[in-house]
């Protein structure tokens, strides 16, 4: 399935939000997700099904000033 | 001297330094120059993950009684701006956020007129909203009208260490302006913060000379200490300058042959 991730298209093989983190090689833990611009609570990623196209962003908070 | 408070939005802050968490060398510095400087504000980032180069978490690193100032850096427009306080606000972080609006890339000097339109959007929707500006009296003034808890004018560039560049404009901006000055980038020594709080500005934010010193836990307990010195001789209302010397022993009496 294609959509897009942090700006850039990819496949992936994942299902869920919750996979997706996983697959892409993320701790869960201080991950933000943001599903096609809402963020989404980390206790309900496994439940969000991911679609064709869709768009996912994965941040998280950094040093800055 | 009854307790001098600063004040945004709800809250109340004993301490007038508020610090950065980039550019440390470790993370692990950050938590003890907190509790070295005594500051109680301190700003994150927040960017994309990068798998190549692992994952950061700056959160661990700081306090719960220490207030997240999540800033909108990277933004270049007042949209992307709002769309990065909220994304900071559902994520947890509270209702503080520092507009940084910037697409000049060689100053990194800020955007008034998109800084004020997401101050505008963001002060609706229960933002604290600290806005990092150009010092502009009209704007100050527009981003008091606009719901701004603060107005953040720089000193000079950020990370660039040259002090108070703008001191004259931010004299009249602290002589105007309804709201709370906080002096904000280009701070690179105690001694420049304690001039821009014996100026009477309200706070001051360092993060670059603090970060990058060899001791930041020594180096924000300096800050903190100009900080109040700052503050206190505003308080004092200390006599302005001479041309002339003026003597403080008497001028009668002299022992002389």
């Amino acid at each position: 399935m294609k959509i897009n991730l942090n700006g850039n298209p990819i496949t992936i093989k994942s299902h869920s939000l919750l996979d997706l983190v996983l697959e892409q090689g993320f701790n869960p833990v201080s991950l933000i997700v943001e599903y096609n611009q809402e963020v989404v609570k980390q206790e309900s990623w496994e439940h969000i099904h991911i679609k064709e196209m869709d768009s996912v962003e994965l941040l998280s908070f950094v040093g800055g000033g | 001297m009854t307790e001098d408070l600063l004040t945004l939005g709800s809250k109340t802050f004993s301490s007038r330094l508020l610090t950065g968490t980039g550019k440390f060398a470790s993370k692990t510095l950050i938590a003890p120059m907190l509790t070295a400087s005594g500051s109680e504000i301190i700003t994150v980032a927040l960017r994309r993950v990068d798998p190549r180069a692992g994952q950061e978490n700056i959160l661990k690193h700081i306090p719960d009684t220490v207030t997240l100032l999540p800033n909108t850096s990277g933004a270049r427009t007042a949209k992307e701006a709002v769309r990065i306080a909220r994304i900071a606000r559902e994520a947890g972080c509270g209702d503080f956020i520092k507009i940084e609006v910037i697409t000049d890339m060689q100053y990194l000097l800020p955007d008034n007129h998109e800084t004020l339109k997401a101050t505008q959007i963001l002060a609706k929707e229960g933002f604290v909203v600290l806005p990092y500006v150009m010092p502009d009296i009209t704007v100050t003034q527009q981003l008091y009208d606009g719901g701004a808890a603060a107005v953040m004018p720089l000193g000079s560039p950020i990370g660039s260490n040259q002090g108070l560049e703008m001191k004259s404009m931010i004299e009249r901006i602290i002589e105007t302006s309804k709201l709370p000055v906080v002096v904000d980038a280009g701070i690179g020594r105690p001694s420049q913060a304690a001039q821009a709080m014996e100026m009477g500005a309200d706070a001051v934010l360092v993060n670059t000379a603090i970060a990058t010193s060899h001791d930041p836990s020594l180096a924000g307990k300096a800050f903190a200490m100009a900080v109040t010195a700052g503050r206190m001789a505003f308080h004092a209302n200390l006599a302005g300058k001479n041309r002339l010397a003026v003597a403080s022993s008497p001028l009668t009496g002299f022992l002389r042959e």
